[in-house]
């Protein structure tokens, strides 16, 4: 799994976020478009990209991208 | 060996409608067009102040005695599947069987279940026409979730709907109720619930507070999880659907419609996906409905009939609060 991917990836499920704006040091729950839809978007991207099925509780406590990055990748 | 066959179905929904345009004026940062394609529900039916569960329930009935001329005495069995009973104690299914006109010497019980709770009817009804104990088993879901809803509760009013549904389960009729795969794990419990109000909580807690979205989280009203429901059917619902197919010895390619809980569009989506279901064979049916727990999948039933989608091996799943779930394959005659 590669971060730089994985960014695009999890840039793809915003509509109306610019995807440049968002960078492994993005805290992403902060972002304008984030609630809990988007929860569900980027668990469904994660199993779909991946076929990866997240734990929702430590999934929670990540805070970064680049935390979302490394705990995804650590079920990898 | 004796068989059991669902032979009927029907359902009632409340009169009152209220529509995506109604719910986006107390709501005016969510708009029409993202209920629609997030949730994939226009209106929804619910209950009117003062109807209940039983009341929708009796409705339900009626409707299938008298749409397939069922002469009420032929009845030896009433189930019925709700979180909303009239009362702690009696049963509303003992309410039921004077208020449908019922004969007395029919056996009737409620089960405390949610969206799983129609397979888990099939079931019992099943057990009971092969024991012998019973030959015509009247199977009744019904649910007023909007009862159990806070008025700020954006996501929770746009999925449910409130609705009944009545099946007759008989020794002969057109779908065989073929093998079971049941599932259930309390551990989930917190995540859909209501706290107070029974034994544990008997006193409103008033502890209403909103997280950081805005939506209301309190003991005195439903509480769902919906992060931690949406990775549970991830978990389950494919892996329960796989059992249910072993255990009727059949493969994904052998079941001409997948009728699952209509949970929300978008998880149904997902699921459809992730399982690999061509969408011609996956029944979608919530648009004007919502989801109406344990009601959704005979909707479904009723609806696929009626344009003619019904035939063959028909996979049926439900799942959820509990958390509880359960998979089933009927075989229709045609």
């Amino acid at each position: 799994m590669e971060i730089n991917d994985f960014i695009k990836k999890f840039a793809n499920i915003f509509e109306e976020t610019d995807p440049a704006s968002i960078k492994a040091d993005t805290v992403y729950s902060e972002l304008e478009e984030w609630d809990s839809v988007m929860l569900l978007s980027l668990i469904s991207m994660v199993d779909e990209e991946y076929g990866i099925i997240v734990d929702v509780d430590e999934l929670s406590e990540t805070r970064t991208v680049e935390d979302l990055f490394n705990y995804v990748n650590s079920l990898s | 060996m004796k068989k059991a066959f669902i032979k009927h179905v029907a359902y009632y929904l409340p009169e009152t409608v209220v529509t995506n345009e109604a719910i986006v004026k107390d709501f005016p940062e969510w708009s029409v067009e993202k209920i629609t394609e997030k949730v994939g529900v226009n209106q929804r039916h619910v209950s009117a102040p003062g109807e209940t569960a039983t009341d929708l329930a009796e409705k339900a009935a009626v409707r299938l005695f008298e749409e397939n001329n069922i002469d009420p005495a032929s009845i030896d069995f009433i189930l019925l599947c709700t979180q909303s009973p009239d009362y702690f104690l009696p049963s509303s299914s003992c309410l039921l069987q004077t208020r449908l006109g019922l004969r007395q010497d029919v056996g009737a019980f409620d089960f405390n279940l949610g969206c799983s709770g129609y397979i888990y009817g099939l079931a019992v009804a099943k057990g009971l026409i092969l024991a012998g104990v019973a030959n015509n088993v009247l199977l009744l879901t019904a649910e007023t979730y909007n009862k159990y809803l806070h008025p700020k509760d954006k996501g929770n009013r746009t999925i449910f709907g409130d609705g009944a549904s009545a099946t007759l389960v008989s020794d002969d009729g057109v779908a065989e109720i073929l093998d079971f795969a049941l599932g259930t794990n309390g551990k989930g419990a917190n995540n859909l619930i209501v706290k107070s109000g029974a034994s544990r909580l008997p006193e409103q807690q008033n502890d209403l507070t909103f997280d950081k979205n805005g939506n209301p989280v309190s003991s005195d009203y439903l509480f769902m999880n919906g992060a931690q429901i949406f990775a549970f059917t991830q978990r389950n619902v494919p892996q329960v659907i796989n059992e249910v197919l072993d255990k009727n010895h059949l493969a994904k390619q052998d079941i001409d419609l997948f009728i699952l809980h209509q949970a929300n569009r978008y998880m149904l989506d997902f699921l459809r996906k992730k399982m690999g279901i061509p969408e011609e064979n996956f029944y979608i049916h919530m648009e004007n409905v919502g989801n109406t727990v344990s009601t959704s999948v005979p909707i479904c039933l009723v609806e696929a009939h009626k344009d003619n989608s019904l035939r063959g091996n028909v996979l049926l799943c439900g799942f959820g609060v509990g958390y509880s779930w359960g998979a089933v394959v009927v075989k229709m005659n045609k």
